[in-house]
């Protein structure tokens, strides 16, 4: 790829020819604030703190939404810029109810390090408090419309990277506000509550049920681990708090699912800390299930397989590959059928 | 009187295809048909003809970008939501002289290659939606629109579509939005609609009274169109006077009459023998003029000079009784309605301009309320997606710095 050069406040640097200025410039450290960009909804150009003013061109300009040119002048820190930056900030902390005691998305909110970053304690003008009721009807997501930042985030995930198109903005000017469907409740619309939304918010406007007042965001340790659901392989992170889960967020930016995840692998990990978990083999014994070792659960099985194979033939035997297994494990499976019994009937669980 | 638009005023029944040709219509047309498409888009550039929807975008130079996208599919858009307030002269030309628009449509059309054309209509005026939609298909019998237009190889088809009542779908990337089915949000910037517009295909989009300055200019020549009207704007304009005169109305004048005369000698002069206290010379969303700054020529170049635009032609003629900030808060009201909400600045920007105006018409407002609007309008204007930033904070900012001390009588503890 073609490399070329611009200077981004006096600082000489490269970029990818076709990057956007707002990239060009975060790969080389200079910080813009951005609260609608997200690096797989892409540029939305709605909230527009990532203004910037390229020498040419006149006003300002989108950082997100302009491609940066060869030899471009670009400045990132002048009064107006900040000034506009400081308005929309501003702007959104009377307009709204971003009250972040005991908000979840603390700690990890874009429009709270904005606020942080420009030095904004309270906006200067009048508050203008918007009273939307909780929609708590969906099981595993609270919306909180008062904390909305309309960046279009969670509809762009919703519409066109998992396809679900059950989000979309509805009404106008200051009314306006994301619906699912025609306005219905979430519980009662079509969404198949896949997250990803909730992933993409940048404010606490879409938070998970489940996690609502069990740990701060920087309480919880990060573990990465692939979902055990199903062969896709999606990677996760697991925010751990106590050797409890408390949230499950897909890793963005790596295969094989860049940060998607869907219901099981989001909201379904209450499992590993069930108490009625299997931990070890079971064998029947005189009719009741009792706990056995690894070693004792296997040649029971083997020995069963066999004596079943010499006296019926291995046609009475069948296997049933698990969904939940990888590509690798099923076709051992399915080799272990076949060469090891010797019978054909070997299936998989999503077919059957 | 130079009349190019109202050539057929008072011509009874002049919305009849037989009437319209029977006064000459339709033979522009012809003569265009006889010429090659890039000699008409000389013709319409030399005649200086700009776009009179608000911006003033030359129309020649717009068509003159369309030529490179010749092998494409190229949609020709008529932008009939008007919308601005205080404007009413596109209604006029649909109403009573509907082929006029579809003659010159479908010039344009010719010129630039494109053969399916759309009017946008906003969606008050289904009465006349259904004039136009009448007037379509008596064209299209004759065979002055549609397939083999007078038995050339060139065709051209035009559909209605009724807006729903939005003023930024007056935007043409609003409008295109609107009019492929979606909600009217004006899109990011570039690309412009002449490169990506309507179902991503070369579009071009014209102001209906742009459009019906074409036929004047192909039958009589660039040159007769530039000789009527003074410097660089040449031709006519439609006014639409409305407020506090004797004979509010629409008037056609040469670009570059004064102000003065306009609201003294077209309108009547003010009403009840007042005094004149301020005047909006383009539509609302141009900036306030006081009553000693309308000696100007209404022009493109020398309203800019003088601080404020050309805009729709709609001038709102302001009484001395007028309370200015009282005008200020219908402006922050209309606005903060229409705006479509996407980007931040325009949706909770113009809002709080409402809320704060509403303080202060109450009576609760404050000297930084004030500060404060106009920190809005500065910092708003110009970090928006589409021009609607700048039409809903330039008016207001306007009209708080020429009367300033109205604005300030308003607050509480000062003397009235």
């Amino acid at each position: 790829m073609k490399t070329i050069s611009l200077e981004i406040d006096g600082q000489h640097v490269q970029a990818a020819e076709g990057s956007s200025i707002l990239i060009a410039a975060r790969l080389n450290g200079i910080y813009i604030p951005t609260l609608c960009y997200h690096p797989r909804t892409r540029q939305a150009g709605k909230c527009r703190m990532c203004v910037v003013e390229v020498k040419g061109l006149p006003g300002l300009q989108v950082s997100c939404s302009i491609q940066a040119q060869d030899g471009m002048a670009v400045l990132t820190k002048t009064e107006k810029i900040i000034e506009t930056r400081k308005m929309i900030v501003e702007l959104y902390l009377s307009n709204g109810s971003h009250n972040c005691m005991s908000c979840e998305a603390a700690g990890k909110c874009e429009l709270q390090d904005a606020a942080y970053h420009l030095g904004i304690e309270k906006s200067v003008f009048p508050v203008l408090k918007k009273d939307m009721p909780f929609d708590v009807s969906c099981p595993m997501i609270i919306r909180d419309m008062n904390k909305c930042i309309q960046c279009y985030r969670c509809i762009t995930g919703c519409n066109n990277i998992v396809v679900n198109e059950v989000l979309d903005m509805g009404f106008r000017g200051s009314k306006m506000t994301v619906v699912c469907d025609t306005n219905k409740p979430m519980g009662k619309s079509s969404c198949v509550v896949c997250g990803e939304c909730v992933q993409l918010c940048p404010t606490g406007a879409l938070t998970e049920k489940k996690t609502i007042g069990r740990a701060r965001a920087w309480e919880t340790v990060r573990t990465r681990t692939t979902c055990p659901y199903c062969g896709v392989g999606c990677q996760m992170y697991l925010h751990v708090k106590d050797n409890e889960i408390i949230r499950v967020t897909g890793v963005e930016g790596t295969e094989p699912n860049y940060g998607t995840l869907c219901i099981k692998g989001r909201f379904g990990y209450d499992f590993v800390h069930s108490p009625e978990r299997l931990k070890t083999p079971m064998l029947r014994k005189n009719g009741v299930l009792e706990e056995a070792s690894w070693d004792e659960a296997l040649d029971y099985t083997a020995a069963r397989l066999t004596d079943i194979k010499q006296k019926h033939g291995p046609d009475s035997i069948v296997g049933i590959g698990c969904a939940r297994s990888t590509n690798e494990s099923n076709y051992v499976m399915m080799k272990f059928m076949r060469a090891a019994i010797g019978t054909n009937n070997v299936d998989h669980c999503a077919r059957t | 009187m130079d009349e190019i638009i109202f050539r057929n005023k008072n011509v009874p029944d002049s919305q009849n295809i037989e009437v319209y040709s029977g006064r000459g219509g339709y033979s522009a047309l012809k003569k265009a048909l006889s010429q090659a498409p890039d000699d008409i888009i000389t013709m319409v550039e030399r005649s200086g003809l700009r776009g009179r929807g608000g911006a003033g975008f030359p129309a020649g130079a717009k068509w003159r970008l369309l030529t490179k996208y010749r092998v494409k599919t190229v949609y020709l858009i008529c932008n009939a939501d008007e919308g601005e307030p205080g404007t009413f002269k596109d209604r006029y030309v649909m109403e009573f002289d509907p082929h006029l628009l579809l003659e010159g449509m479908t010039i344009a059309a010719y010129a630039t290659s494109s053969h399916h054309g759309f009017i946008y209509i906003r969606g008050e005026y289904d009465w006349i939606a259904k004039l136009l939609v009448k007037a379509i298909e008596d064209a299209y019998a004759k065979g002055f629109i549609g397939s083999n237009i007078m038995g050339t190889d060139y065709s051209f088809y035009i559909d209605v579509f009724r807006g729903a009542g939005s003023y930024v779908c007056g935007e043409e990337t609003g409008l295109i939005e609107s009019l492929e089915g979606k909600a009217g949000r004006p899109r990011l910037k570039p690309p412009f609609p002449a490169a990506y517009g309507l179902y991503g295909e070369p579009t071009v989009i014209h102001n209906v009274s742009t459009l019906s300055y074409i036929p004047f200019i192909v039958q009589n020549g660039a040159a007769a169109y530039k000789a009527i009207g003074e410097r660089m704007s040449g031709g006519t304009a439609l006014f639409s006077i409305s407020g506090h005169v004797n004979k509010p109305g629409l008037y056609e004048y040469p670009m570059g009459t004064s102000l003065r005369d306009l609201i003294y000698e077209a309108a009547g002069g003010i009403r009840g023998g007042r005094g004149l206290k301020a005047v909006i010379p383009g539509g609302l969303s141009s900036p306030v003029l006081r009553s000693n700054e309308i000696d100007v020529k209404m022009d493109y170049q020398l309203l800019n000079a003088a601080g404020t635009m050309f805009g729709s032609g709609g001038i709102i003629v302001l009484d001395e009784d007028t309370s200015i900030p009282g005008i200020a808060l219908k402006a922050a009201r209309f606005f903060a309605h229409e705006s479509c909400g996407q980007c931040t600045p325009c949706r909770e920007g113009t809002n709080m301009i409402r809320h704060l105006m509403e303080r202060i018409m109450t009576g609760e407002g404050t000297p930084q309320n004030i500060e404060q609007m106009l920190r809005l309008c500065r910092h708003i204007r110009g970090s928006t997606i589409c021009a609607f930033g700048v039409a809903a904070t330039l008016p207001v900012e306007v009209m708080i710095r020429k009367f300033r001390s109205e604005f300030d009588a308003m607050l509480p503890g000062r003397p009235v």
